[in-house]
């Protein structure tokens, strides 16, 4: 209790220094909050991925097409539970700023394959019913201010046009980590218009989505399937879902590595600014610490009055940014939200806060005690006065 | 009158000398002499004849280079630097010229300082603290910090800090010289209250003659070496 009295009283004897610490440091914390917050928003997709889905695509590249007909042999495949397929549709809403995720889908399996989206049962039996229904993420509809029953027109970027949809289904994530920004809408809606429009792009799909029994079964059934059409117009590579999001990432992988350095960079930014702070405080402190040596006071003691207060003015700006990160990052995922879908404050991003937060105290206080440990008693009192 | 009084500091052949650059500048030479316990000594000599450096050898916060210092019958030259911590922590009481108070605690806190290596409850450390504050005429003021008051004041907080643990020995280094005359007479009065009512051992260094009257011996350095003594007046 006495030395956390210490402890504190120290730590604020110095009023504007310390306050400008600890401003310091809860910036820092904040920064490196939202950049983690940043880089796990780029993995969202991969983290809400299951292992029991499968993506097969165009062996040469996604903008690629399958043929339909490779459905029925996907589900000829042992292991194979379900087989669905979808299309990036890329539409905008009225103006190109208005982005959102939206697909051409295979409606009632991709209901059953992606149970994280949560959708009523009538409004799920209004979309089946309605040709030109469309579920849409709660994020979404609400950003637009779309309701049930609502007539919305998407301009078809790669499918070139007016679409109009009628909203049948709004639905809600399962989990923080579900994206409820997407726009889901029939295949068959879309291909019965190519057909007339573009025969050539008709009847063909962006990529099958394939559910199998276990994640065990992932790595037979993906090699099966792209076994049935080696050598074919249309090879396949099969993946799982998660590698599928991960391949997406890899293309940004640069601008990752850069937020995580740049993550880093403060911490270790901050930690210069403390050091400091530390040592014209313990600069300042010499002549005390030697009475307290005289008192018969050992070097653990001094050593932990020093870390304590490290630690205190760490604590404190730590807790500030922890705190700010929350709001900071609602704000920042609200105005962000067709780039960053998901954007929540990970625990463990608060766990690396709370750990980058000891390591700025600790490394900030290692220099000022060594040297506050070893002066002598009698250099020491030879400061004051 | 013969004294016998059991020794309390026994300095036998201390040597001492500073390293300044590649010289060795000698401080201490072949220093020799017993202190009785309850004995009022004063060091004197002119600045830089190593009298703070002997006081700083017997109260165990620098290592002579040769020789023995025995204190309370232990010899303190051949303590390790954490014995000597815990050695110094109950058997050295110590008055420095600049109190040394810590600023950011209460005259209390100051005094229940040293205490705190002592295992004492709580409520007994309260009460030691207490008792050392009523001692010096402080009672009144254990919720001030050092800044709220006046040197004699604060000097006579750090006498309390220095007695409270009941140690072996008091030392003084200059404990008057950055007092008033009023306030340096009250300091001197107490210090000669401690070794008279309550039996302390006090060694204090000192310019002043006044100071110095107040000992029972009176010993001068000169260039590190003790060269007379004189005897001011009984103790006890």
């Amino acid at each position: 209790m006495f030395a956390l009295k210490i402890l504190f009283k120290n730590a604020f004897r110095h009023k504007l220094r310390t306050t400008l610490t600890v401003l310091g440091i809860t910036i820092a914390i904040l920064a490196f909050g939202m950049l983690r917050t940043v880089v796990g928003a780029w993995y969202a997709g991969v983290e809400a991925s299951s292992a029991t889905r499968l993506i097969t695509r165009n062996a040469v590249s996604l903008v690629f097409f399958l043929p339909i007909a490779y459905k029925e042999q996907i589900r000829q495949v042992p292991g194979v539970t379900a087989v669905g397929y979808s299309d990036w549709f890329g539409g905008v809403y009225i103006d190109e700023k208005n982005f959102f995720p939206s697909f051409a889908t295979e409606a009632r399996t991709a209901m059953e394959m992606f149970p994280e989206f949560l959708v009523p049962d009538d409004q799920k039996k209004a979309f089946f019913r309605e040709r030109k229904g469309a579920v849409v993420g709660r994020k979404t509809a609400e950003r637009f201010g779309w309701k049930l029953g609502d007539t919305v027109t998407l301009k078809g970027t790669i499918f070139p046009g007016n679409w109009d949809f009628v909203i049948r289904g709004i639905y809600r994530g399962a989990q923080k980590s579900t994206d409820e920004t997407q726009f889901f809408f029939h295949w068959d809606y879309l291909n019965e218009s190519l057909k007339k429009t573009a025969p050539n792009r008709a009847d063909r799909v962006g990529w099958f989505l394939v559910g199998v029994k276990s994640p065990d079964a992932a790595a037979d059934v993906s090699v099966a399937i792209d076994r049935l059409f080696k050598n074919s117009l249309a090879e396949t590579v099969t993946e799982t879902e998660k590698a599928f999001q991960l391949s997406f990432i890899s293309m940004t992988e640069a601008i990752v590595v850069v937020i995580r350095l740049v993550s880093y960079i403060v911490i270790v930014i901050i930690m210069a600014v403390m050091a400091n702070t530390m040592a014209m405080t313990v600069r300042e402190r010499i002549g005390e610490y030697a009475v307290m040596k005289t008192l018969g006071f050992g070097a653990w003691h001094i050593g932990g009055l020093i870390f304590g207060e490290s630690l205190v003015i760490a604590a404190i700006g730590s807790a500030f940014g922890i705190g700010l990160t929350f709001p900071a990052a609602k704000a920042f995922g609200d105005s962000l939200s067709q780039y960053f879908p998901v954007f929540n404050v990970a625990r463990s991003t608060i766990y690396m806060d709370m750990a980058a937060g000891l390591a700025v105290a600790v490394v900030a206080a290692l220099f000022p005690v060594w040297r506050a440990v070893r002066i002598r008693i009698a250099d020491g009192l030879r400061r004051i006065g | 009158m013969a004294d016998n009084r059991p020794i309390i500091v026994e300095i036998r052949n201390v040597f001492k000398s500073y390293r300044r650059g590649s010289q060795v500048v000698p401080v201490l030479d072949d220093i020799t002499f017993d202190i009785p316990e309850g004995e009022f000594l004063a060091l004197m000599g002119p600045s830089g004849s190593g009298k703070s450096t002997l006081l700083n050898l017997i109260a165990g916060i620098d290592k002579a280079d040769s020789g023995a210092i025995k204190v309370g019958g232990v010899d303190i030259t051949t303590l390790s630097e954490t014995d000597l911590a815990a050695w110094r922590a109950t058997n050295v009481g110590f008055i420095f010229q600049f109190y040394n108070l810590m600023p950011v605690l209460t005259a209390f806190e100051n005094v229940e300082l040293p205490l705190l290596l002592t295992g004492l409850s709580r409520r007994q450390r309260r009460e030691h603290a207490e008792t050392a504050l009523a001692a010096v005429n402080l009672s009144d003021r254990v919720d001030h910090y050092p800044s709220q008051l006046s040197g004699g004041q604060q000097q006579r907080v750090a006498i309390a800090r220095a007695v409270v643990t009941d140690p072996t020995i008091l030392v003084a280094d200059e404990p008057t010289g950055d007092l008033d005359r009023r306030s340096a007479e009250e300091i001197l009065d107490l210090m000669e209250r401690l070794v008279h009512e309550v039996g302390k051992t006090i060694i204090m260094v000192t310019h002043d003659p006044r100071a110095a009257g107040k000992a029972h011996i009176i010993k001068h350095l000169e260039k590190g070496v003790l060269n007379n003594h004189v005897r001011s007046q009984d103790p006890l």
